[in-house]
C-alpha cells in the first residue's frame, strides 16, 4: 500500500523526474483567494463542526451527568469527614485538595473515580470518529473537498479533546464549588494551580484514550468492534495491568531469596507497570495533588528511609512538577504514538471500504 | 498492453446531437491503470472530456467505474498512467483538483442530524467560501434542486431522491469546472430518476461545465450524455457518440413506435411496405406498434404512412440501438479476454434497463 494522495506526505511518484514539465497551474480562477490561504485550515473547519456535534450529543450529557453524580458523592462524603475532624486532619497540607484526593469509605476519592472514568470519556468521543463517517457514507464526500486527509483526523481529535476538556472543567468546577461551601475553607492559590494542573493532566490522559479509540475507528469498519477493542484495552490495563507486570517480572527476574533479587524483581515490575498509561496517570495525580509525595515505588521508599526523611516532608509546586515530569512526558509520548498510529493507518487506507 | 481504441476524436459524419465541443479537455486520462494486488481494476484507460460535454461511463457493476472516478479525483493513486483534470495531475496536486471538481459519490451520505442547508454550509466552509457568499449560493442551489422548502429540516427526514438532489447541490457548492456524478440515479424510483436526469441535463446546458457520469443503466446514459464510453472488466472497449458507436457496431435498424388515429390498423400496409422490416405490437402500450426500419428511416415512414391515408398520432424512433451495440461490444470483449478474467458478464452484461429504476 502506498500513502494516499490526499496526504501531506508527498507520493513517491512526485519525487521522480517528471516525463514532462508540469504546466503552469491554472491559478487564474482565484489568484486572490489562493494568496490568502494559510497552509492548512481544513482541520479547523472539521474541528468546529465536530465540536458542535459533540456539544449537542447525548453521550456528552450522559457522561457529564455520570461524572457529576459520582463526583458529588465523593466530595460530599469527604467533606463530611473533613468537617467532622478538621482538627485531626493535620496530615493534609491542604484541606481543599484533600477533598479531591481523600476517600471516605465506602465512596472512593474523586480522583480515583475520574481516573477510572477518564478512559471512557476518551473512548466515547473517539470510537466512531472515522468509521462513523464510513457508515454514513459521508467520508468520500468529505475527502472530495479540498482538505488534506490528516485534517480529518486532526480536526476530530481536537474536537474530541475540546469536548472532554469542557466536561472535565465543568464537573470539577461544580464539585469544587460544592466542596468549598461544605468545608468553608478557601483554597490557596497553589491549591487552585495544582487542581488546574491536574485537570490538564487528566485531559492528556483522556487524549491517550481518545487517540487509541480514533485508531480503532480507523482500523475497524464497525463502530461496535472499535468500541469493544478500545474498552478491552481499558479493562485489560486497569484490571490486569499489575497482574501482567508481576507475571512478566517474575519470569524475567525471579524473586530469589536474597534481597538483591527481590529488589531487582520489584524494580522490573515497577518499570513494566509504568508502560501503562493508567499507572503513569495515577502516579502523576498523586504527586500533583499531594505535596507530600516525593517519588514513586520502591526507590522512593528506600531513599526516604535512608535519608531519614520525615513523613511530613512537603514539596513546593515546582518540586512536585519536577517529580511528575517523567510521568507526564511518558504519557504525552504514549498519546502521540497512538495518535500517530491512527494517523498513518488512515492515510494509507483506501477511500472505498 | 492491449489498448482500448476510442474512436478518433474528429470522427467524420453529420454533427450528432452530442457533437464534441471545442476547447482543451478538462478531463484527460492517459493509460490510466489501477491494480489491487494481482487484480486489475482499471487497465490502460484513455479518454478525454471537454468543457460543456456530458460524458457517460457505461458498464456493469464492478467494471472499474468508481475506481476510475477516484483516480481522477486524486482519492486513490493510479498504478500506472496519468490523469489530468482541469490541467492538474490529481496525484500530485489533489487539493487543486478537489477545489475545482464537484463530486457526487456512489450512494452519497449526509450528516443526518444536520439540515440540508447545514450540510451544504459545511462543504462551503471546507472549500473556504466566505460565509455570506456561501449563504447566497446555497439558497440558489437548494431552490435549483427543488429543496428550498425543506432546506432547514434534518436530512434524516429526506427521501432518497431528495438526498440525491441534495448531493448534486453539494457538488455544485464550490462552483466547479467539472462535475463527476457516480451512479447518480441508482436505487431511485422512476420519478426520481427522471428528475435527476432532467436536472443533470439542465445543469449541463446552464453552466456549460464538463460532466462525467457513470452508470450501469443504459437508457439514462443515453438520455443525457453526448458521448459514451463503454467499460468492461476495467477496460474501455469503445467510446464515442451514440451515432458513432452505432456506425462502429454496424447497427442498421431503428425501431419506431407507431400509433395511428381512428382505430385503423396499418399492420397489413406496413408488412407490404418495402422499407419496413418487421412489425409487432408494443407489449408496453396496447394499440401501439413497433416497426423496424432501416436506420434513419423514421421520417420517410411517416411520409409514406400519410401518403397511404393513415394519420399517425404517435411516432417515435426508439433509441434502443445503444443497447444492442453495448451487448455486442461486451460479448466481443468477453470473448477476446484471456481465460481467468472475471466471468460475470457474458450472460447478461446489463440488467434490463426497462423498469430498472423501480427497484
Amino acid at each position: 500500500m502506498s500513502a494516499a494522495p490526499g496526504s501531506r506526505i508527498r507520493p513517491r511518484r512526485a519525487l521522480r523526474p517528471s516525463p514532462e514539465p508540469p504546466p503552469a497551474r491554472p491559478r487564474s480562477a482565484a489568484p486572490a483567494r489562493a494568496e490568502e490561504r494559510p497552509p492548512s485550515h481544513g482541520w479547523r473547519v472539521v474541528a468546529a463542526k465536530e465540536t458542535a456535534d459533540h456539544l449537542g450529543s447525548v453521550r456528552l450529557y450522559v457522561l457529564a451527568v455520570v461524572l457529576t453524580i459520582a463526583g458529588v458523592a465523593a466530595i460530599y462524603s469527604m467533606s463530611q469527614v473533613i468537617r467532622g475532624a478538621a482538627a485531626d486532619a493535620t496530615g493534609y497540607r491542604s484541606l481543599f485538595l484533600a477533598l479531591f484526593t481523600g476517600g471516605a469509605d465506602p465512596v472512593p476519592a474523586f480522583v480515583t473515580l475520574v481516573g477510572f472514568l477518564a478512559p471512557l470519556l476518551g473512548i466515547a468521543f473517539g470510537f466512531d470518529a472515522v468509521n462513523g463517517e464510513r457508515a454514513d457514507r459521508t467520508l468520500p464526500r468529505l475527502l472530495a473537498q479540498p482538505i488534506y486527509r490528516d485534517d480529518v483526523v486532526n480536526g476530530k481529535f481536537v474536537a474530541g479533546l475540546l469536548a472532554v476538556a469542557t466536561v472535565l472543567v465543568a464537573v470539577v468546577a461544580f464539585v469544587a464549588g460544592i466542596g468549598l461551601i461544605r468545608i468553608g475553607i478557601p483554597p490557596t492559590v497553589e491549591d487552585v494551580v495544582r487542581l488546574v494542573l491536574w485537570v490538564a493532566l487528566t485531559v492528556v490522559y483522556v487524549g491517550f484514550w481518545l487517540a487509541f479509540a480514533t485508531f480503532c475507528s480507523v482500523a475497524f469498519r464497525r463502530a461496535a468492534s472499535s468500541a469493544l477493542v478500545a474498552i478491552a484495552l481499558w479493562i485489560g490495563l486497569t484490571l490486569f495491568g499489575v497482574l501482567l507486570a508481576t507475571l512478566v517480572a517474575n519470569l524475567l527476574s525471579p524473586p530469589g531469596s536474597t534481597s538483591a533479587d527481590q529488589l531487582a524483581n520489584l524494580r522490573l515490575r515497577e518499570t513494566l507497570e509504568r508502560l501503562s498509561p493508567d499507572t503513569l496517570y495515577l502516579q502523576a495525580t498523586r504527586a500533583i495533588l499531594d505535596p507530600r509525595v516525593t517519588g514513586f515505588g520502591i526507590d522512593a521508599a528506600l531513599a526516604s528511609q535512608s535519608q531519614g526523611a520525615l513523613p511530613s516532608t512537603v514539596l513546593s509546586l515546582p518540586q512536585s512538577v519536577l517529580v511528575v515530569w517523567p510521568q507526564v512526558v511518558a504519557l504525552v509520548a504514549l498519546t502521540v504514538v497512538s495518535f500517530g498510529l491512527a494517523y498513518v493507518t488512515f492515510l494509507r487506507q483506501e477511500v472505498r471500504a | 498492453m492491449a489498448s482500448a481504441t476510442p474512436l478518433p476524436a474528429e470522427a467524420d459524419g453529420p454533427a450528432a446531437p452530442g457533437a464534441r465541443p471545442a476547447g482543451a479537455p478538462v478531463i484527460e486520462a492517459i493509460g490510466l491503470t489501477k491494480r489491487y494486488g494481482r487484480r486489475t481494476a482499471v487497465e490502460d484507460l484513455t479518454f478525454e472530456v471537454r468543457p460543456g460535454e456530458v460524458f457517460g461511463l457505461l458498464g456493469p457493476n464492478g467494471a472499474g467505474k468508481t475506481t476510475t472516478v477516484l483516480m481522477l479525483l486524486g482519492l486513490t493513486e493510479p498504478t500506472a498512467g496519468r490523469a489530468r483534470v482541469v490541467g492538474v495531475d490529481p496525484t500530485r496536486d489533489p487539493l487543486e483538483v478537489k477545489r475545482r471538481v464537484g463530486y457526487l459519490p456512489d450512494s452519497v451520505g449526509f450528516y443526518d442530524g444536520l439540515s440540508g442547508r447545514a450540510n451544504l454550509a459545511y462543504t462551503a466552509r471546507l472549500n473556504r467560501i466566505p460565509a455570506r457568499e456561501a449563504a447566497g449560493r446555497i439558497d440558489g442551489l437548494l431552490a435549483r434542486v427543488g429543496l428550498a422548502d425543506v432546506a432547514d429540516e434534518r436530512v434524516e427526514t429526506y427521501s432518497r431522491g431528495m438526498r440525491q438532489r441534495l448531493g448534486i447541490a453539494d457538488a455544485l457548492v464550490k462552483d466547479p469546472a467539472v462535475l463527476i456524478l457516480d451512479e447518480p440515479t441508482v436505487s431511485l424510483d422512476p420519478e426520481g430518476v427522471a428528475e435527476i436526469l432532467a436536472l443533470i441535463a439542465r445543469i449541463a446546458v446552464e453552466r456549460g461545465i464538463a460532466i462525467l457520469l457513470s452508470s450501469h443503466l443504459l437508457d439514462q446514459v443515453q438520455a443525457v450524455c453526448g458521448r459514451v464510453g463503454i467499460f468492461y472488466a476495467g477496460r474501455l472497449i469503445a467510446a464515442g457518440t451514440v451515432v458513432e458507436l452505432a456506425a462502429r457496431g454496424g447497427a442498421a435498424d431503428d425501431v419506431v413506435e407507431l400509433a395511428v388515429a381512428g382505430g385503423a390498423d396499418p399492420t397489413g400496409w406496413l408488412r407490404s411496405a418495402p422499407s419496413v422490416g418487421d412489425v409487432s405490437s408494443d407489449p408496453a402500450a396496447p394499440g401501439r406498434l413497433l416497426v423496424r426500419v432501416a436506420a434513419g428511416g423514421g421520417a420517410s415512414l411517416a411520409a409514406d404512412l400519410v401518403a397511404a391515408g393513415f394519420a399517425p398520432v404517435h411516432l417515435r424512433v426508439r433509441e434502443d440501438r445503444l443497447d444492442a451495440i453495448y451487448r455486442r461490444l461486451v460479448h466481443a470483449a468477453a470473448a477476446d479476454l484471456p481465460a481467468g478474467r472475471p466471468a460475470d458478464a457474458p450472460g447478461d452484461p446489463l440488467p434490463s434497463h426497462r423498469g430498472e429504476g423501480s427497484r
